[in-house]
């Protein structure tokens, strides 16, 4: 292949009828949808085997109602500053947005401590994975979201570390927009965690 | 010390049988081979600048060509070993649980190593042509999802001798696939193989669904595409939504076995036929996937050897979509056996109803050929072949569906017959029949069409003679998965005609090797760039096509637009070339699917550091790709114009 590059050309010279910024936005609807499916089969799952406690603690004795308020009301908060951080987008503010994906990565950071947190006490109280099909369940459904946060995060600071060193480019500004998107959806998929885990757990 | 590095490379390889060492020796002395050929010629740099890191569509379909030619080899090895094993009762050439590994891997390689990638290579190589784009929508990705599929496969082969070979079926049920009774790393290497792979599929799947809503050159609407890329089209709707199903079923499995969760465990509440359900839920949508492209190469084939439109448009469309969708609700006819009556009355009906588009897509496909001009050209051959071939499989498809009976035929070689005629009649013959057609687009040369003949014919008889004997063999009640029988049963004779049925079909393999290599050496470029009298874009392009494939993007007109341009006289355009923006080459690509590799092989044998290890050379991967902002470069007008002229490109 022969790799002569020209330089980047102005581009009113080139012949480029396809938009490269919204055909990758685009397809990352698209890979949003198959994540979306993942998440639904995990769900059910998780409602198969709701009820098969196998002898071992069912939802209403394990789930501790501040901590998933708590993680609740964080990662709902990330999602709102994540918003703002696309706001400082559209107004050409790299410090603005830069300012609000640092919030966004402390929150996302501390809703995963949490997580952890409660995984561990979980643990301590003799309620491992493999204690019964429901608790098999939960962990997967739980920890792949917790791991999707994670993924968000490395990305996100990733995207921060760009944004400081290139300002707001056509580039930058695609994958800003990209991860806080991934961003809330996540925020989504917990609200359904949320209602299908933690409140019918406890109710 | 040295008893222990004994005890662990006893383990480690698989030992005391023929065939594997047979199979070391051979894999050892083609690494060699290719290790030294590569340097005697020098040609490392060649293959790490033109092949491993490339981006171009063009190349990775012509890699995708070539893996699954080796996996249709690996996987037809495997099923001459088991129709020799069947040839005779009392056989004592694979013992049982040979048999087992055997009829797993078969399976598990053809359909996801063979039959997946066959696709993927004719998605690379023909959809940007068809649809007058340059490449496709993420070039990188493409390049990723190769690399994923191609050493998801190396893993997954590795199985025959590192470790010991998975042996609970191709698709695993549980409880058979748990650690309870499936010990050892084979079980995690159909698991990991998979998984790795799936990846790549999934990625696929997303690309050329956006290459195909965005990309197409302006004036092509959608109802003005191509059939074969509407057939593309749907197929990578179905696989946006089951390959996330596969995902997971596999990651739970995997949980179980590895973390010991209790998802389809007999003990501890778990529930082994949900694992059942959610296979089938990937895995009929998956050869729906397989094969819908298989009919959009005929629809291709099938206009342009009678020299007609394809008949029925829009209800050819309807039909592709109207399969994804029912695709995903059949997927109970797998197990109507260990179903309710109501709901297997519900996926009864529902498989029936398929029938129905797959009907009408035959019947269009024998109105367009009626009153054409046909010429009997070796792509068309292979169409013609499959046209009675599917029709069988498909009449025998319904007989199955209708649940009474199958309590009948469940798991005997009934359905071993009944997936066979639509898997090679169907998916195999319209891949071949794909690759006779673009063969020479993608090569610039044609392939000899004598020796074709031969492969033709044989793999058509060998099919028959393999095939037909099996459908009454499962009415005499030969169940599948036996490694033998007795000669009380009274199938021994029908056995013995399937078996030479497979060697016949074994030859109609070499012969097509054999025809490769004769037309590599005896190179005929006559005529190539549009050597079948095309109708879409494709041929509308020197063969095989620059890197950017198309110098100027056509406007498009018409439906078989480059037909109707030859017939108007409008084929010269105005050479008033623009720089041309590219992806540029990537390593990164290929050295990800090698972490991916270290991370399933680490898993497949419960190493967690390696796994470790692996899984962060990954994050690195994406995390350097995320960085890197100088990913593109552009073609100079000079040198697009020194290349046309060199090629004798735009016409
Ligand atoms: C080339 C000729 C082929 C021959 C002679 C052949 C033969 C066989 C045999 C003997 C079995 C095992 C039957 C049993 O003991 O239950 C089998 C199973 C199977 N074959 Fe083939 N096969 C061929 C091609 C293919 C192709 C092209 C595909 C898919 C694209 C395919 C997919 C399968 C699958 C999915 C199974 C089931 C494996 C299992 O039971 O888990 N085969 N085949
Ligand atoms: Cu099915």
């Amino acid at each position: 292949m022969s790799q002569s590059t020209a330089g980047k050309i102005d581009h009113h010279n080139e012949e480029e009828h396809h938009d490269t910024s919204s055909i990758k936005i685009f397809g990352f609807w698209i890979f949003l949808i198959s994540d979306l499916i993942l998440f639904s089969v995990l769900f059910a799952t998780y409602v198969v085997l709701r009820t098969r406690y196998s002898g071992g603690p069912t939802g209403a004795e394990l789930f501790e109602v501040p901590i998933f308020v708590a993680e609740t009301f964080i990662l709902l908060t990330s999602s709102f500053t994540s918003g703002l951080a696309t706001l400082g987008l559209q107004q050409g503010k790299v410090k603005t947005v830069i300012n609000w994906l640092i919030v966004t990565v402390v929150l996302g950071i501390a809703f995963v401590g949490l997580e952890v947190t409660e995984f561990i006490t979980l643990v301590e109280e003799g309620a491992t994975i493999s204690t019964s099909a429901f608790l098999s369940a939960f962990y997967v459904l739980v920890g792949t979201h917790g791991l999707h946060v994670s993924a968000g995060i490395i990305w996100m600071i990733s995207t921060i570390f760009q944004l400081s060193r290139y300002g707001i480019t056509e580039e930058t500004n695609r994958k800003t927009q990209v991860v806080s998107l991934y961003w809330h959806f996540l925020d989504v998929v917990w609200i359904f965690i949320f209602t299908v885990v933690y409140l019918l757990g406890v109710m | 010390m040295i008893e222990s590095i004994k005890n662990f490379s006893s383990d480690f390889f698989v030992t005391g049988d023929p065939l594997i060492y047979g199979a070391d020796v051979s894999i050892v002395l083609v690494m060699v081979a290719i290790i030294f050929v590569l340097t005697y010629f020098k040609k490392w740099k060649w293959l790490w600048s033109e092949w491993l890191t490339t981006v171009d569509h063009k190349k990775i379909g012509i890699m995708y060509l070539i893996a699954s030619l080796l996996m249709l080899f690996r996987g037809g090895v495997d099923a001459i070993l088991m129709r020799t094993q069947l040839a005779f009762p009392n056989m004592d050439f694979l013992p049982s649980d040979k048999y087992n590994e055997i009829f797993t891997t078969h399976g598990t390689i053809m359909i996801l190593f063979m039959a997946m990638p066959l696709m993927f290579a004719l998605f690379n190589m023909v959809v940007p042509l068809q649809i007058g784009a340059r490449d496709v929508a993420y070039p990188f990705l493409n390049a990723v999802s190769f690399w994923t599929f191609f050493f998801g496969a190396m893993l997954f082969n590795l199985s025959f001798v590192i470790g010991g070979s998975p042996d609970a079926g191709w698709l695993s049920y549980a409880p058979l696939s748990e650690t309870q009774f499936s010990e050892g790393p084979g079980q995690n290497y159909y698991i990991w193989g998979i998984q790795i792979s799936g990846i790549g599929s999934l990625a696929s799947g997303i690309n050329f669904l956006v290459t195909i809503l965005k990309m197409r050159a302006p004036g092509m609407k959608l109802m003005k595409m191509p059939m074969f890329s509407w057939s593309v089209l749907s197929s990578c709707i179905i696989i946006i939504f089951a390959f996330p199903i596969l995902t997971v079923t596999l990651g739970l499995l995997f949980i179980d076995r590895y973390f010991g969760a209790n998802f389809f465990t007999l003990a501890g509440g778990g529930n082994p036929m949900y694992y059942v359900n959610l296979i089938w839920m990937w895995g009929h949508p998956e050869v729906y996937l397989v094969v819908l492209p298989a009919f959009g190469v005929f629809s291709e084939v099938v206009a342009t050897f009678s020299k007609k439109k394809i008949f029925g448009y829009k209800s050819m469309v309807f039909a592709l979509l109207s399969i994804s969708l029912l695709s995903f609700f059949t997927w109970v006819h797998h197990f109507f056996t260990m179903a309710d009556y109501k709901v297997d009355a519900f996926f009864a009906i529902t498989t029936m109803a398929i029938a129905i588009p797959t009907g009408v897509k035959v019947f269009n496909w024998m109105f367009t050929m009626f009153r054409g001009r046909i010429q009997m050209k070796p792509p068309m051959l292979w169409t013609i072949a499959f046209i009675p071939t599917f029709l069988v499989g498909g009449a025998t498809g319904v007989m199955l569906a209708v649940a009474p009976a199958d309590f009948q035929y469940h798991n005997s070689y009934f359905l071993i017959a009944h997936f066979h005629q639509v898997l090679i009649g169907g998916v195999v013959f319209g891949f071949f029949s794909g690759i006779y057609y673009w063969w020479p687009k993608i090569f610039g040369f044609s392939l000899n069409e004598k020796l074709g003949l031969w492969a033709f014919w044989l793999w058509n008889i060998g099919f028959y003679v393999t095939f037909m004997p099996q459908y009454a063999l499962g009415f005499m009640g030969m169940p599948r998965r036996v490694s033998t029988y007795g000669w009380d049963m009274g199938w021994a004779p029908l056995n013995f005609i399937s078996t030479i049925g497979a060697f016949l079909m074994g030859a109609g393999f070499i012969f097509q090797v054999w025809q490769i290599v004769y037309s590599i050496k005896h190179r005929n470029k006559e005529g190539a760039a549009d050597p079948w009298d095309g109708r879409t874009l494709e041929w509308s392009i020197p063969s095989p096509p620059p890197e950017y494939n198309f110098a100027i993007i056509p406007k498009v007109s018409e439906q078989d637009d480059w037909w109707y341009k030859k017939q108007k006289g409008l084929t010269k355009v105005k050479e008033d070339y623009k720089p041309i923006h590219m992806p540029k080459n990537s390593g990164i690509p290929f050295i990800m699917g090698g972490f991916w590799f270290i991370t399933g092989f680490g898993l497949t044998f419960e190493w967690t550091w390696m796994g470790i290890i692996g899984l962060i050379g990954v994050a690195t991967s994406i995390v350097v790709r995320h960085l890197d902002n100088d990913t593109d470069y552009y073609i100079p007008v000079d040198e697009i114009e020194r290349t046309e002229a060199r090629i004798g490109g735009t016409r």
